[in-house]
């Protein structure tokens, strides 16, 4: 039987997440009230039956490695496959690659030893809740060497900028990848390549001193290799920016949405914690939020987006927020459109307001 | 060799417990907003340090054995010792349920020997309490005790509804009454056991020769200690301890937990959390007219509705012009448009019409319903009651 084993490659993705990004990498921060980023591109990995996922990091990982694990909770840790965390280690004196094609070249013996003859690999920043088998399918039928799974925006923003767009014919064969700004036909960055192909490639991207996998070995041969585009359709985002984490976090709080992103086709995968329920005290009101186990509520929240364990004093009012874990927002305080990262305490009688467009986002372990 | 091995009794039917534990056994039965009740003696264990536990079971244990898995969710998934489920089985010689509190230990003496333990912990599973069980050994240690048995004191008007324990003034106890019409003392036995293994394990097998004993550790055993005149103390606890046993004191507990602080009772003290095994629902999602007071709430819920004084699990949906009033809502239930629930628990994946009012007065006893209880209650008054 055909399998898949995965990549996801957190190298070369564009963002622009400042105080979200100063003590973590981009793929481990928080959304959706318990999740991390990279926890949609690995839940859709192991629902697509693939049961070894390798993950490229280079910098900031502590919070990647705590939260991943042994993989436990998305059901890899196994004895054979599983999940492999891939930091920098380089140590062969030889090595002359560049860019990730390091990564693919220090990292051979995973690919080498897996059995499965495909490769899916993705990034971070594409944020569904799906499964590759159906691409898989079409990938092995129609005989492609590579599968890129595209989507369709429905309106193009400013986040879908650093995504390349796709021209495909009738049948799905891609014709292009450009940068064509006004094509909606977007990139998820995540593709089905055939093993064996992707080590020529690598070592012929390597050989021509190239840096750069997908653009190099992909992007640039385009005319030689037999390109499919698989389509995903159903609830997507793209998160790199300030802007559209809070953007898309607040689409949340449309039922709609929440059930197309969280209850189809299956749950999507994270670290379990053990909180008790959420804990509404009198008084309380909370209104159209969503709120992760752990938080104790005695003031007012409003279209927001509590993490575990966020406490909500009397007299505070929180709207159109996402306060991250730990936080504890004591007396009489307001909050507008303002993100806390982890562990903020905000002091007695506080007022912050932040505006729709641009909101105010206070780093990790601020006390205000 | 292990210091203290953990027993921990699991078995009981809890019929005063009615529907709830018509296909569970009482201590898989779910407990506020996300727990089942052996996860406070679960995670007792967990937390004092007893990596050895074996667990009892016998009534319809299929939920509790899933629910307990290899330990994990209570860090008991070790190498060496860990949670081990013990239920009754067959031998060369025959073999047979277990017919009491002894009985099951005595059947589980080679499981015990394995480790050869100075200790023995007898715990069940069907109490809600947060306690340290290194402290009751410590005294135990201390008094050089054959058997230590925590007490609670209770107020002396309920005493004669208690197994009561008489002690002298060091706390040696001189007599064990079960429900005694004149209590002489208010320091009522929570079937706590910290026995001496080698102590214990002779009177086990004394007791299992015994034709017309009931193998019961309160009716049998603890009386013969007595009359030999062994080293009984009590252990006095302090906090919050509540036998869930009966529709009313499961009720009553839950709602003790929405003021856990006044209780003593903390699921969320960093030191001494109560764990229990994880869905991995998503956030709980509360609409634009939803108005949420006094209650816990778990993940996985969408709630449109009033919901007051009550503990939602898992997975529950209380749709809008509901108003649910001192009610537990276990996982998965979905409250159909414009019901009313007051003092009613609702169990597991039960769908409740739009328009279904139940509710049970101020005096009564909270009413249980599942799907039947309700499909029949609804056959007779043709919705609404």
């Amino acid at each position: 039987m055909e399998t898949m084993m995965g990549l996801i490659n957190l190298e070369h993705e564009h963002h622009v997440f400042n105080e979200l990004t100063y003590f973590r990498n981009h793929a481990s921060i928080p959304l959706a009230g318990r999740y991390r980023m990279i926890d949609f591109a690995l839940s859709n990995m192991v629902n697509s039956d693939i049961q070894e996922v390798a993950i490229f990091t280079r910098s900031k990982y502590r919070s990647l490695l705590d939260h991943l694990g042994t993989g436990e909770n998305w059901d890899l840790d196994r004895r054979n496959g599983g999940l492999y965390i891939l930091p920098p280690d380089w140590n062969d004196p030889t090595d002359v690659s560049k860019g990730d094609l390091r990564f693919f070249h220090n990292n051979r013996d995973y690919f080498n030893r897996g059995k499965s003859e495909y490769v899916l690999i993705s990034g971070s920043q594409f944020i569904a809740n799906t499964h590759y088998q159906d691409a898989f399918r079409s990938h092995v039928d129609r005989g492609a060497d590579v599968t890129l799974i595209s989507t369709m925006a429905e309106k193009l923003e400013d986040e879908h900028t650093p995504y390349f767009r796709i021209q495909a014919d009738d049948l799905g064969w891609v014709q292009n990848i450009t940068n064509e700004r006004n094509n909606p036909m977007v990139f998820t960055g995540t593709y089905i390549i055939n093993k064996s192909l992707l080590m020529e490639l690598v070592d012929d991207c390597i050989a021509y001193n190239h840096d750069y996998f997908f653009v190099h070995g992909i992007k640039d041969r385009l005319s030689e290799l037999r390109v499919q585009m698989y389509r995903h359709k159903g609830y997507s985002a793209f998160i790199n920016s300030i802007e559209s984490f809070y953007r898309h976090n607040m689409n949340l709080l449309t039922e709609e949405n929440y059930l197309e992103l969280f209850y189809k086709p299956t749950f999507v995968r994270t670290k379990v914690s053990n909180n008790p329920p959420v804990n509404y005290r009198q008084p309380s009101t909370v209104k159209q939020s969503i709120l992760a186990n752990g938080c104790y509520i005695e003031g007012e929240v409003e279209g927001s987006v509590l993490f575990r364990e966020v406490m909500v004093n009397e007299g505070t009012k929180i709207k159109n927020s996402i306060i991250m874990q730990r936080c504890k927002i004591e007396e009489d305080v307001y909050l507008e459109n303002v993100i806390l990262d982890k562990d903020v305490h905000v002091t007695k009688g506080q007022r912050i307001i932040g505006s729709k467009d641009k909101p105010y986002v206070v780093a990790k372990r601020r006390e205000i | 060799m292990k210091e203290c091995v953990g027993m921990l009794l699991a078995g009981g039917e809890g019929k005063r417990l009615g529907a709830l534990t018509h296909h569970i056994a009482k201590p898989a039965v779910p407990f506020g907003g996300k727990y089942r009740i052996i996860d406070f003696t679960l995670s007792n264990c967990s937390n004092s340090n007893i990596q050895t536990l074996g667990v009892l079971t016998q009534y319809s244990p299929l939920e509790l054995n899933k629910h307990i898995g290899n330990g994990k969710p209570w860090d008991m998934d070790r190498r060496n010792g860990g949670v081990i489920l013990l239920s009754p089985y067959t031998a060369k010689t025959g073999g047979d349920w277990y017919s009491g509190t002894a009985d099951a230990i005595y059947q589980n003496i080679h499981f015990i020997n394995q480790y050869n333990p100075k200790y023995v912990l007898v715990i069940s599973g069907d109490h809600i309490y947060q306690m340290d069980y290194q402290k009751l050994l410590a005294q135990h240690k201390e008094t050089n005790a054959d058997a230590t048995i925590s007490v609670i004191e209770v107020p002396w008007e309920e005493a004669s509804r208690f197994g009561i324990l008489n002690t002298t003034d060091n706390l040696r106890i001189y007599e064990f009454e079960e429900k005694p019409a004149q209590p002489q003392n208010n320091l009522a036995s929570m079937g706590i056991y910290m026995f001496t293994w080698e102590t214990l394990k002779a009177y086990l097998m004394k007791d299992s020769r015994q034709k017309n004993s009931s193998h019961d550790f309160g009716k049998d055993i603890i009386p013969k200690m007595l009359q030999d005149n062994k080293r009984l103390y009590a252990y006095q606890f302090q906090g919050y301890w509540k036998d869930v046993g009966t529709v009313q004191s499961y009720w009553e507990a839950n709602m003790d937990l929405l003021d856990e602080e006044d209780w003593g009772l903390a699921l969320n003290n960093q030191n001494w959390r109560i764990y229990t095994k994880d869905s991995n629902f998503p956030p709980q999602f509360i609409g634009g007219n939803a108005v949420v007071n006094h209650s816990m709430v778990n993940s996985g819920c969408f709630v449109y509705g009033k919901v007051d004084s009550s503990v939602l699990f898992t997975n529950v949906r209380v749709e809008e012009g509901c108003t649910i009033k001192q009610s537990i809502i276990h996982p998965g239930v979905n409250v159909g448009r414009n019901s009313n629930l007051e003092r009613v628990i609702v169990m597991e994946n039960t769908e409740i019409p739009e328009g279904t009012n139940i509710r049970a007065g101020e005096k009564e006893e909270p009413v249980v319903i599942n799907q039947d209880i309700l499909d029949g209650m609804l056959a007779m008054t043709g919705g609404g009651k």
